[in-house]
């Protein structure tokens, strides 16, 4: 097990040579390391975000720890986290350890949340790494005697500019003991929680670790198998179980035959109102009375529409809540223009569909509740789990453990609700891992949405004025965390309500049109509360949905003013990183002016074709060229290629940045091309991999090209999602080039393409 | 109509008791508690269940324990250690591939078999042998560079 990647399990767990996570101690004998070290410096002081210690523990051998309150899903966040500290504290990338999303040891910074891991949690440790160098190099001045501007700091040793002899080491002063000092904070906590201190922080000339690349802490621990996931935690005494869906959406349990399990050895039956799951001490065991308890459940109309007339229904559907944005005069430009061009897009319901189903372990007794959750906001699902229990939230302690793939308010925080209800019913440690079938038909949809563009142009070409408008449902039917219970599948089948927030975006961009209208239209879910198409956020929170729309809008409308779609879109940036970032998709690219269709090549029944995106995403700025390969007889699409200029300001590391790129672009491919959440009038249809297709490897892009635009002077503004957000796009305007025919609908399957080209 | 069944795992011998028709990959996690390989989908579409059954890989999660008795089990973690890695091990590792990494115990399994069978493999040969095998994160360009250099040192 790597050394740098603490897991926050480590007193209270050991790490069997099967490799299995067997929870040895309970939790009134954790012996904290820290809290131990507390003796020496006299009392750990609270976890509040004024305290130094906080953050930052230096232990006797020099190595330190700081403490990162959102989680590292697997992209490097926590190795971003440690450059930035080890940069300012000036000790060596590999002496840091990072403790991350356990709500005893860290603060919350809100969770894995809207790719403001380094931008917001970043910042806050940037600031606690200087103020902590500050304080001990005042320390080590009082100790030589000389003046703190005479010293130096080098691989964690404070020594004088000119006289390296007289020297003092961070372990020598604080080794294994406590800052006790304050730090500043802003008073809130989540995303938005920041620090202050007298300390300087480093500027970016200064930089030595920051911008370099070292290896990930988490790689090895993966790759060998001897790092555990949520599913791989085991409690002593700990049974496993199983939750019970209803067959059509929406329906109550009628009644419950216990004895159709009787054979199933320790199998129990635990039911709350609708809330039903079974337990047993064997995980197959467990599985087989799921599927053989005979359950009666009510009989209730047709919660959904027909799919095929989703986006009429959408269309027609009351608005809940509407936003809009105008500038200049929108409507008197239209009653000018020479040429009016105007499109409808649609997108579906996308699941997330993690690699694993969701899975959680719970441990509630009677002095305090555990959870071992996957959820990307364990500081949030505490507070949904002490709502479930009805418990006070300083009794319950969640330790986040990496979880299959988590991109988004997936079903990790669901489980995890449904675990806890689970033990304190019968008493045990529950582990519960979904199935699946409901993986993927009961976790949060991405929300499903029509989009309406209206352009108006002169005689010329030039764009008057620009309407844009979308509806869908909310990306917060579903909140975003699991702070409150009526948020998750167990909280609304024992009764608690949910706010269902109604909350929809405009498009993010630096188009500077004279005149423009953007807006937005909410609609009410199509069945309130516990429902398999609920919506919530799936990365890049209607980031595809609404540049698939507007992107491949701008394109229609470059093609109509009879513009090079790249040329078009400069005549409307005048931001010069904007300007650079779609100049350098171009350039690696090696574009070649012209109108859409210009670049195309035909071979047989394969046409070629490539186009362009842009967009911003909270600041990041993302420019893609994708070329594909369509099969006009087939539909058959294939996506050699995709070039991507990416500017997130400031570069923490390179290679991690990189990697995150091309898993946007792998899964934003999936996303644009193959997913589209199927059901019928009763219930989710597409409940495995077989009806919910993701990339294949045959498929993926054999060459991925990557442009990284450095801005050192800038702040980091996050990576994590923005290259999801203009694929679809990217891929939608090289169809129209290769073919001539313009797609409305994604995802850009075959049948999509071929029955737009009829 | 539990029943005694002895497998060997990664050259060790364990007697479980188990329903016949119990998947393989539960005898693995729960009765011998290993942690790879993973619960992905039980249907044998994903491939997270990975492990070789006689150098083959094998879905564990569609095997019924019965079948998989007698023969020569291997997990991840039989296939290589730190200390001494399979070369798709210290590939992944060099290439950083995994980000969530639920994913890698399949692809990792299938590829070193594929290797053990097919050396100098061409890109397009290394895609048909992985095909079918899922990663949600998207690493899949990350895991043509790793499997194309262990590749290159089996050859």
């Amino acid at each position: 097990m790597n050394a740098n990647t603490e897991l926050s399990l480590s007193r209270r767990t050991m790490l069997q040579s099967t490799g299995a996570l067997v929870v040895t101690f309970s939790m009134s004998e954790a012996g904290d390391a820290l809290a131990q070290m507390a003796a020496v410096g006299g009392g750990k002081p609270a976890l509040l975000p004024t305290e130094l210690d906080s953050w930052i523990a230096i232990a006797p051998n020099g190595a330190v720890t700081i403490f990162f309150g959102k989680i590292d899903g697997g992209q490097g966040t926590d190795l971003a986290m440690a450059q930035i500290v080890a940069e300012e504290l000036d000790v060596p990338i590999r002496s840091v350890n990072v403790v991350q999303g356990d709500t005893a040891r860290t603060v919350n910074q809100g969770g894995a949340s809207g790719s403001t891991g380094v931008r917001f949690a970043g910042a806050a440790l940037r600031v606690a790494g200087a103020e902590a160098r500050r304080v001990l190099v005042m320390r080590a001045a009082e100790k030589l005697g000389v003046a703190p501007e005479r010293l130096t700091v080098n691989d964690g040793v404070v020594s004088v500019v000119g006289d390296p002899a007289k020297k003092v080491s961070y372990a020598e002063m604080i080794g294994g003991g406590l800052f006790h000092s304050q730090i500043g904070w802003n008073n809130q906590y989540g995303n938005p929680l920041a620090l202050t201190a007298p300390a300087k922080p480093k500027t970016f000339d200064q930089y030595k670790l920051v911008g370099t690349s070292p290896p990930r802490f988490d790689v090895a621990g993966k790759v060998f198998g001897t790092s555990p996931w949520t599913s791989d935690i085991r409690v002593d005494g700990m049974l496993h179980g199983r939750m019970i869906r209803p067959a059509v959406a929406g329906a109550s349990v009628v009644s419950v035959d216990e004895s159709s399990i009787a054979d199933i050895p320790g199998a129990r039956v635990v039911r709350k109102g609708d809330f039903i799951g079974v337990v047993a001490p064997k995980e197959w065991d467990a599985i087989k009375a799921s599927q053989k308890l005979k359950v009666t459940w009510s009989q209730v109309a047709d919660p959904f529409p027909d799919q095929a007339q989703l986006y009429d229904f959408i269309r027609k559907a009351p608005v809940t809540k509407r936003d809009s944005n105008e500038k200049g005069v929108v409507d008197a430009a239209f009653a000018g223009a020479a040429k009016i061009v105007e499109a409808d897009y649609e997108w579906p319901f996308q699941s997330h569909a993690s690699m694993g189903p969701g899975c959680a372990v719970a441990d509630v007794r009677a002095d305090g509740v555990t959870v071992w959750t996957g959820t990307q906001k364990p500081h949030f699902a505490a507070q949904g789990v002490a709502g479930v229990l009805g418990v006070p939230v300083e009794k319950v302690h969640a330790i986040w453990v990496t979880g299959p793939g988590s991109y988004g308010r997936n079903d990790a925080g669901d489980v995890t609700m449904d675990a806890a209800v689970l033990s304190q019913a019968v008493g045990k440690p529950v582990r519960v891992q979904y199935m699946r079938h409901e993986g993927h038909g009961w976790d949060p949809k991405a929300p499903a949405s029509v989009h309406h563009g209206r352009a108006a142009l002169d005689g010329q070409g030039n764009v008057l004025a620009i309407d844009f408008s979308s509806k869908g449902f909310s990306r917060l039917e579903t909140n975003s965390t699991e702070a409150a219970p009526g948020d998750t599948l167990a909280g609304m089948l024992l009764g608690h309500k949910g706010a269902r927030t109604a909350a929809f975006n405009l498009p993010d961009n630096a188009y500077n049109f004279e005149n423009k209208r953007l807006s937005w239209e909410c609609v009410a879910a199509l069945l309130p509360g516990a429902s398999p198409l609920r919506t919530s956020h799936m990365r890049d929170p209607l980031g595809p949905q609404i540049t698939f729309a507007h992107e491949s809008f701008i394109d229609e409308v470059a093609y109509a003013a009879n513009a090079d779609p790249v040329e078009f879109r400069l005549k409307y940036l005048s931001e010069p990183r904007d300007r650079a970032a779609l100049q350098a998709a171009a350039e690696k690219a090696g574009w070649k002016p012209g109108r859409a269709g210009t670049r195309r090549t035909t071979r047989g029944d394969v046409v070629t074709g490539r186009g362009v995106a842009y967009t911003q995403r909270t600041n990041t700025i993302v420019a893609i060229v994708a070329d594909v390969e369509v099969n006009t007889r087939t539909g058959a699409l294939r996506v050699p290629r995709v070039t991507v200029a990416h500017d997130c300001g400031l570069i923490i590391n390179p290679d991690a940045l990189r990697r995150v790129i091309e898993g946007n672009v792998v899964q934003g491919l999936s996303r644009s091309i193959h997913e589209e959440v199927q059901f019928d009038r009763r219930s989710v249809k597409s409940v495995d991999w077989l009806t919910y297709p993701i990339v294949d490897i045959t498929e993926a892009p054999p060459v991925i090209d990557i442009v990284l635009l450095n801005h050192p002077e800038a702040i980091a503004t996050g990576a994590g999602e923005a290259t999801m957000r203009p694929l679809a796009a990217a891929i939608n305007n090289a169809i129209f080039e290769a073919t001539g025919t313009r797609i409305r609908r994604a995802p850009l399957n075959p049948a999509h393409i071929r029955a737009a080209a009829v | 109509m539990a029943e005694k069944y002895s497998l060997r795992v990664n050259g060790a011998a364990h007697t479980i008791e188990a329903d016949p028709d119990m998947p393989l990959l539960y005898a693995l996690r729960d009765d011998l508690g290993m942690s790879n390989p993973h619960f992905g989908c039980g249907l044998s579409q994903c491939g997270a269940c990975t492990v070789h059954v006689d150098g083959v890989a094998t879905r564990s999660c569609v095997t019924p324990v019965s079948k998989a008795a007698g023969h020569e089990i291997t997990t991840l973690q039989g296939l290589g250690t730190p200390e001494h890695p399979h070369p798709v091990q210290t590939a992944y590792v060099e290439e950083q591939v995994p980000q969530c990494g639920y994913c890698l115990n399949g692809w990792i399994m299938t590829a070193a078999a594929f290797l053990n069978t097919k050396k100098k493999p061409t890109d397009a040969e290394i895609r048909q042998a992985l095909t079918g095998l899922k990663c949600r994160c998207g690493t899949h360009t990350a895991i043509m560079r790793a499997v194309k250099r262990a590749a290159d040192k089996m050859a």
